[in-house]
């Protein structure tokens, strides 16, 4: 099957997909930083003008989403599987 | 009563009861056509009010058609379609059925002008919707049907009361139009109430992932769509410009995420994406102007679509394997590609990707937040977006399709694509996901408002790119922490699932142990007492009642005796005695004169 294919081929690659990849995403914030390609006028905050500033927003902002909420569910929200059969 | 007007539910409806009646070989042809009449009638509605109905004292308004209704009908009575194609395999006439009269409760709900119309259909939603729960026939699913079932009539009685009050209350109307949103009144928070609990609102939301996880697995595709979605549209009319909505849609949006982060079952998961994304909705209603209810309405729209093929993609897995936790599959993208695509394009809408359909809904409420220059939800509304890529645009296709392949033997041989009515199903929407993305028009004429709206400008590509890209970055190295584990996580529900054990603990041991007690002191005290008293009844019933009869027998007996005595010698012997005293006397008389 050709999707399956192409699938294992992007798998057996690896490395180059991953470096293709870090690329695209100095690009972005490079490019976030010409206002010739990128007009931050409707930016409604001082903030949003810093270049990659939402590339920083995304990443924290994943990062602190997964260590708050793993840390709430240690408060004793996550139980076994059986928690409700007994 | 004005003339007869084709209400699209009643297609439906009707449709439903004669597909028993359908042969065999005609029932995939019925299938597919009922929800396309249906869809087509929706599409040549003329907007005005029609199928006015006097009922009692009541004038029932079953077709309010308006550019509101409009929309939301399109894409209810679209889903349909859909829904049922991608369960056009399954025998049972009865899950057809119940889908079937679920959209036609949703319709009759968005089409209802008046608002006790409203609330039959209400009711019809939650009534037919429970059956999706209930044809899995698991003993999970009838637990979980019955608890939705209880909670969504006690959202119902909630709303009547509401509807109730807020009529008979001063100047109130049974038209179903804007409430007061500046003093709700009690009548108001009550309707709200009642809408709030179907838009699933925390803490009025547990039914929501309890009973989508344990749905069939083509009946969660119609269950993602209409309830939540049908109470979007209720709030659109009753309760836009309402503030208390905006902060409540914020924590919605954030609340999904942050439970999405520790659920195992994929459904569940996406189940809390959809409290998620109505939380993006709610807020919207709540800006209230006319940006943001076109905002709201455009992403409910796009919402059904990317939602329903979803959980089309998990439910192919879920039909194939038999499983829906992610401790149970993995590495299945060599079995099952397709079905990966399709569920990547979903995520990637609801994830809002420039050119799939999310991009051009969300930001539409994302900027009328910006224009009230509400920055903390501006803020908050981006974070749950990078939630939202992180759990149904990343952890749910690599932890199914990629991943450490969790698959025991057996449900790896049984993984396969889906039958072909599933596959195109998911093309089908697929491509209506990256149409609506691509080609904006479509779906912003049909808004209620007129809307300018142009998504694609340079910054706010830019903006998604690096939000949504980075995320990705983090999702990767952060991937040991997101491995699934099997587990459950507490909500809501727990209150009223280990409420229920409280009263059945109160019944089995407190109450059991007064009832047991109760019982003894009756057997010792009571029944002691009530045989002495019987044996002394029976004594004195012996002695006293019987030596009495007996006694009178006796003495009556006796007297007879005596009576047949002097009867028969001693009274002949006297009147003969007398009779000669008598006739001495009369011969001395004689004698003497």
């Amino acid at each position: 099957m050709r999707l399956v294919r192409l699938i294992e081929f992007l798998r057996r690659h690896l490395p180059v997909v991953v470096r293709v990849c870090l690329v695209v995403l100095a690009l972005l914030v490079v490019l976030d930083a010409f206002p010739a390609l990128v007009d931050k006028e409707h930016a409604h905050t001082k903030l949003e003008h810093g270049p990659g500033f939402w590339a920083l927003f995304g990443f924290l902002g994943c990062a602190a989403l997964i260590i708050l909420s793993k840390a709430f569910g240690r408060l004793g929200i996550v139980r076994r599987e059986d928690y409700y059969d007994e | 009563m004005s003339s007869f007007w084709l209400h699209p539910a009643l297609v439906l409806m009707v449709g439903g009861l004669l597909l028993p009646l359908a042969p065999a070989r005609l029932k995939k042809a019925w299938l597919l056509l009922v929800p396309v009449l249906a869809f087509v009638r929706v599409l040549t509605l003329a907007k005005g009010t029609f199928g006015v109905v006097r009922f009692l004292e009541w004038e029932l308004v079953f077709g309010r058609v308006d550019a509101l209704s409009a929309i939301f009908a399109y894409v209810m009575s679209l889903t349909c379609i859909l829904g049922t194609l991608y369960g056009l395999h399954v025998k049972e006439d009865g899950q057809h059925i119940a889908a079937w009269t679920y959209a036609a409760g949703s319709l009759g709900a968005i089409f209802a002008g008046d608002l006790l119309t409203l609330f039959g259909f209400w009711e019809l939603m939650a009534l037919a919707s429970v059956f999706l729960v209930w044809f899995r026939r698991r003993p999970e699913s009838l637990a979980a049907g019955f608890r939705y079932l209880l909670v969504h009539v006690a959202g119902g009685v909630m709303l009547l009361a509401g509807i109730v009050l807020h009529c008979r209350g001063p100047g109130g109307s049974w038209a179903f139009v804007s409430f007061n949103v500046h003093q709700p009144g009690l009548a108001g928070y009550l309707v709200l109430g009642g809408f709030l609990l179907n838009a699933a609102v925390p803490p009025l939301h547990a039914w929501l992932p309890d009973a989508y996880t344990e749905g069939t697995f083509n009946g969660s595709v119609f269950l993602s769509a209409f309830t939540t979605k049908t109470a979007v549209y209720a709030l659109c009319r009753g309760f836009a410009g309402l503030d208390l909505l905006v902060p409540l849609g914020v924590i919605m949006a954030l609340y999904g995420v942050v439970y999405a982060v520790l659920e195992n079952d994929c459904r569940r998961l996406l189940a809390y994406h959809i409290i998620s994304q109505v939380g993006y909705m709610v807020a919207g209603v709540g800006l209230g102007t006319q940006m943001a209810v076109n905002g709201a309405c455009a992403h409910a729209f796009a919402h059904i679509l990317y939602k329903g093929l979803l959980f089309m993609g998990c439910g192919a897995v879920l039909h194939v394997t038999g499983q829906s936790k992610l401790t149970e599959l993995g590495g299945l993208y060599k079995r099952m590609p397709w079905a990966f695509v399709f569920t990547l394009i979903g995520g990637l809408s609801i994830s809002a990707f420039p050119l799939f359909s999310g991009f051009v809904s969300k930001s539409i409420i994302v900027a009328a937040a910006f224009d009230k220059h509400l920055l903390w939800a501006v803020f908050l509304l981006n974070l749950a977006s990078v939630g939202t890529f992180l759990h149904t645009g990343l952890k749910v296709p690599y932890f199914i399709w990629f991943g450490k392949n969790n698959c025991k033997p057996e449900t790896w041989n049984r993984a396969a694509e889906a039958p072909w009515n599933m596959n195109a199903a998911m093309a089908i929407t697929a491509f209506l996901c990256l149409f609506i993305g691509c080609y904006t028009p479509y779906l912003y004429r049909m808004l209620p408002y007129p809307e300018d709206f142009h998504p694609y400008t340079a910054y706010h590509v830019s903006q998604t790119f690096q939000l949504l890209l980075f995320t990705a970055v983090g999702f990767f190295l952060l991937l040991k922490k997101l491995a699934p584990t099997p587990t459950i996580s507490l909500d809501a529900d727990w209150f009223y699932r280990k409420g229920g054990r409280l009263v059945l603990w109160l019944a089995s041991k407190p109450i059991q142990l007064a009832d047991t007690c109760l019982g003894e002191l009756y057997r010792l005290a009571g029944l002691f007492g009530l045989m002495v008293s019987a044996r002394s009844v029976g004594k004195f019933d012996n002695r006293v009642v019987d030596g009495l009869v007996d006694g009178l027998a006796e003495t009556i007996s006796a007297f007879g005796r005596r009576l047949r005595v002097i009867q028969r010698g001693h009274v002949q012997q006297s009147l003969a005695l007398a009779l000669a005293v008598a006739a001495a006397i009369i011969a001395a008389c004689v004698l003497v004169f």
